[in-house]
């Protein structure tokens, strides 16, 4: 380190401190915009319809997003279901197994580069191996289509929150006689659960805002939900063709779908943030 | 501190257990509309709007299900060659060969206008004349402004600004351009060489607005755009529209009535596959820029119960669709065209060798 | 206890064998996506060679196609969204983990995970109905006249183009970058913090000389998320970025970047060489992504060996 005086490195510590709170309250504030930007234009959209009709037909008043709502349920369910277990197992390869291997080195990579293909080519990757053979879009294949989005973002953010635990609590564990993988489940994802946590949610909030890949797999329907088997709607696809019509009782609704993606968002991250609370009373 | 993980565990098992108890039920399809036939068409975004209505009131009246999304009309197109949908619907209609090709029949389901659009300070709704030649020369970006020599001379009586001209088109491949570009092509033998017809083409100068919306969005915001939509469009935002000058030399606005005397003029009996654009009809009243839009099947069906229940919503919109396809501004097919295309289900559609419409 | 400890080393293998065989799943699926686009981008590829990665004409009435100027707004897009948002973000997170109170913490915190969960398109009419105005009015007719001798800043200020495609992509990769930064920031041991402290250090001294360097492995991996979604982003940036085929200098001029221009065109395009021309961009896009990837390892891996040699 540099010699330098007490006084210079408080003022460098100073300057710093101050510059850092104002970007940081200039970036909150851009970001502030757009929440503000989404709830206040969105709220117009919720009521009792919002939530319990069918969509109308464009210039029929009345409709709303029930089927949609559900259908997103479902659909970000199953990329749940499929992505988070295959994301934090191979986060775990990665973490415990792969630090030197070749397939960890190519994964890693690998994951890297996954993560900045467009969500648009995925969808259309989804489409020639399910859609096509399968003969139809179906909510299926748009589940399918999530979790592949999120499969690298939970690996590498499960990854690096792995390799933040020191291996004194590893070797501390396995001294004691656990196997290896209950050493891992246990005792090194305990010490990461809030990062893990917060890679899940992360993974979680992305697909959830996803349209693209919905566009070509689950496609939409203004019907009810009572097949997954078929183009089932979900919020995404509609907020698209919502948004971009002229009917404006459509644009609020489209404004109104991304509030509850929104809210759904943080309700997830409270409740994940509450089951973690409960679980520090057991050590 | 491993005791812990048994109940964690046991919470995350019930909570999967429910998940899978409440999917099950979709997984399966146990929904009641089982026994009516439910089908998905895609395609053009054009007359999505009316599609929509018909699709739904159809489904209040019968129970039948039919779920048409707006995808594009080369998405309808390629959904259909994949057999990924029961019907395609396209604004560009195809060439009879290709429809040989990939063994689909096509026909024409309804009508409607595209429209010039300018934001130019003090140049209201309907003000503005473009000709044939002035239109394609600010499209092509051979005049910059507004306040331009020719423009000025064919507008007597409107006080044009010194404003630069900002031309605005669609970013995304559309049916919408098609139609627009496919007039420029037949009025002028200039933007026929180098631009040319199709739902994406390589615009001489402008910005690209994403659908309709984005163009309007566009035209709206940039002082001295100047842009085309669908008719629709420029009604629910109140942009000013142009007069046109047609084939009869008139200079025409757009409205039902000019998109009807548009309709009226075409012969139809003597379009191979039904291919017929309807830019530059002739006719004192036509608006220069209507189109008609299509619906895309194949020819050997593989389901008769599901073809026949399309053909039958088809037919009840021909019948009974008229009203609510003219509140959205859209124009129906005449009966005599009908006709055709009800001779051409006959001849044409087909379940295991035998004909679907009798 | 021999027996046991051979069910262990059962155990462990199976664990081992498992968890390799989800990390594999990356590997097959990117090799799928590889795959699929080669193929598909065959005829494109064998139309036009390797003309296609330096020519700007986009031309699907008269069936010419050519990269170049989605490739150059790719990469710029990019750039202004990183320039932006990574140096926002690390100074997001410190704020949040060494300055704020840590109520504010918890709150600003969970609202920037919040916004990672909006769809891209309501940033992109965000970016249309509220950001573009506000830019056209006031702050490119600023730029413009200070820096109007710079090429970057001439043009009319519409407000769309190629710098409010930029700034609406940081903000969209700011909430991801931010929240992982944080989560690194944290998980650094309060044992080595306070040790540096209990030396005399300064707050920034001991972000800078312990924080950073203990999560610079999570700090990267924060910023290829970011990156990552940057460059696929394709919703956002159709909207504001202006959506021509053509190279400007001017950071006030329309463009186009690889995602936008599918995003645009794919749903409509029917003819086998439009729609192989447009496949031929993801390979193109892939391509681009796969470099960075390289380039990013190797500085990684020189970074380390620096710090090693430090420390």
């Amino acid at each position: 380190m540099k010699r330098r005086s007490a006084r210079a490195r408080q003022l460098i510590n100073g300057a710093v401190t101050g510059v850092s709170t104002v970007a940081a309250l200039l970036g909150i504030g851009a970001l502030g915009w757009i929440i503000y930007a989404v709830i206040s234009r969105g709220a117009a959209a919720i009521n009792w319809t919002f939530f319990t009709a069918l969509p109308t037909p464009p210039g029929m008043p009345g409709g709303g997003l029930s089927n949609a709502l559900l259908g997103t349920l479902y659909i970000t369910g199953i990329a749940a279901v499929i992505g988070i277990p295959m994301g934090l197992l191979a986060g775990v390869y990665l973490a415990e197994f792969g630090q030197h291997s070749k397939l960890g080195a190519a994964v890693r990579f690998l994951s890297n580069v996954l993560m900045g293909v467009p969500s648009i080519i995925i969808g259309l990757f989804v489409y020639t191996i399910i859609v096509l053979p399968m003969g139809h879009f179906s909510g299926w294949a748009g589940g399918v289509s999530l979790a592949i989005i999120m499969l690298p973002v939970v690996a590498r953010t499960s990854e690096d929150m792995l390799r933040l635990v020191p291996d004194s609590l590893r070797e501390s564990a396995l001294a004691l006689g656990a196997p290896r993988w209950r050493t891992t489940l246990g005792v090194v994802f305990r010490a990461a659960k809030a990062g893990l946590i917060t890679g899940i949610v992360l993974a979680v909030a992305r697909v959830s805002g996803e349209t693209a890949p919905l566009l070509f797999t689950a496609l939409n329907s203004p019907y009810k939900v009572d097949s997954l088997n078929e183009p089932t709607a979900n919020l995404t696809v509609t907020i698209f063709n919502y948004a971009m019509s002229p009917y404006e009782d459509w644009q609020t609704l489209a404004w109104g779908a991304s509030l509850i993606i929104m809210a759904a968002v943080l309700l997830l991250t409270i409740l994940s943030r509450l089951t973690l609370r409960e679980k520090k009373t057991w050590s | 501190m491993l005791f812990g993980k048994r109940s964690q565990s046991r919470s995350v098992g019930t909570f999967l257990l429910v998940l899978a108890l409440g999917i099950t039920p979709a997984l399966f399809g146990c929904g009641k509309g089982n026994s009516r036939a439910r089908l998905n068409g895609a395609g053009a975004s054009f007359p999505y709007p009316v599609y929509a209505q018909w699709a739904h009131r159809y489904h209040k009246l019968k129970g039948v299900r039919i779920n048409y999304q707006s995808i594009g009309s080369g998405g309808g197109i390629a959904q259909i060659k994949a057999n990924t949908v029961d019907f395609g619907a396209s604004d560009a209609p195809l060439k009879a060969k290709d429809l040989d090709a990939a063994g689909l029949i096509q026909f024409p389901m309804v009508m409607g206008g595209v429209v010039p659009v300018i934001n130019v300070p003090g140049v209201g709704a309907g003000k503005l004349r473009l000709s044939a030649a002035l239109l394609t020369d600010i499209f092509l970006g051979n005049l910059k402004k507004w306040d331009d020599e020719a423009i000025v001379r064919a507008n007597p009586g409107v006080k044009l600004p010194d404003k630069a001209i900002n031309v605005v088109y669609r970013a995304d491949g559309s049916g919408t351009t098609w139609i627009f570009t496919n007039y420029l092509s037949k009025i002028s033998p200039a933007w026929k060489k180098k631009v040319g017809t199709g739902k994406a083409v390589s615009w001489p100068t402008g910005v690209g607005g994403k659908g309709n919306e984005g163009v309007a969005g566009y035209v709206k915001r940039l002082e001295g755009a100047i842009g085309y939509v669908e008719y629709a469009y420029a009604l629910k935002n109140k942009i000013p529209h142009v007069l046109l000058q047609n084939r009869a030399g008139k200079f025409v606005a757009p409205t039902i009535e000019t998109f009807q005397a548009a309709a009226a003029n075409a012969d139809w009996s003597k379009a191979p596959g039904f291919y017929m654009v309807l830019t530059d009809q002739p006719g004192a009243q036509s608006w220069p820029i209507t189109g008609a839009t299509f619906i895309l099947m194949h020819k050997k069906q593989r389901d008769a119960r599901k073809a026949k229940a399309m053909l039958q919503f088809f037919d009840w919109c021909y019948r009974y669709g008229g009203e609510t396809a003219r509140k959205l501004h859209y124009v129906p097919l005449p009966k005599a065209v009908v006709k055709l295309v009800q001779q051409r289900w006959r001849s044409d559609l087909r379940a295991a060798g035998k004909p679907v419409w009798k | 206890m021999s027996a046991s400890s051979n069910k262990h080393h059962l155990d462990d293998k199976a664990f081992r064998w498992i968890t390799a065989a989800a990390a594999s799943m990356v590997l097959i699926i990117v090799l799928g996506i590889f795959v699929e686009l080669l193929r598909n981008s065959s005829l494109s590829m064998s139309t036009f060679g390797f003309d296609f990665l330096t020519s700007q004409k986009w031309n699907p009435a008269k069936g010419e196609f050519g990269a170049a100027s989605s490739i150059y707004g790719t990469l710029v897009s990019t750039a202004i969204a990183l320039i932006i948002a990574v140096p926002l973000s690390v100074v997001i997170a410190l704020f949040l983990v060494e300055l704020a109170p840590p109520r504010i913490s918890a709150v600003v915190g969970q609202g920037i995970e919040l916004l990672a969960a909006i769809p891209s398109i309501i940033y992109g009419m965000w970016g249309l109905f509220v950001l573009a105005p506000v830019l056209s009015k006031t702050v490119q007719p600023a730029l413009g006249s200070a820096l109007g001798g710079l090429p970057l800043f001439q043009g009319a200020p519409m407000g769309i183009g190629m710098l409010t495609a930029g700034i609406i992509i940081a903000l969209m990769i700011l909430p991801f970058i931010t929240a992982v930064m944080r989560d690194v920031f944290r998980m650094v041991p309060g044992v080595v913090k306070e040790s540096a402290y209990g030396m005399g250090a300064t707050t920034w001294e001991v972000t800078r000389q312990v924080t950073i360097p203990y999560g610079v492995h999570g700090l990267a991996g924060a910023i290829f998320l970011g990156l990552g979604r940057a460059i696929g982003e394709t919703m956002a940036v159709t909207f504001v970025i202006g959506n021509r085929h053509e190279i400007s200098a001017s950071l006030f001029a329309p463009g186009n970047s690889i995602a936008s221009t599918l995003a645009n065109e794919f749903t409509e395009a029917a003819e086998p060489l439009y729609r192989s021309a447009l496949v031929e961009l993801g390979l193109v896009l892939f391509g681009i992504t796969f470099l960075m990837q390289i380039a990013a390892q190797l500085w990684l891996r020189r970074l380390k060996r620096k710090m090693a040699v430090a420390s």
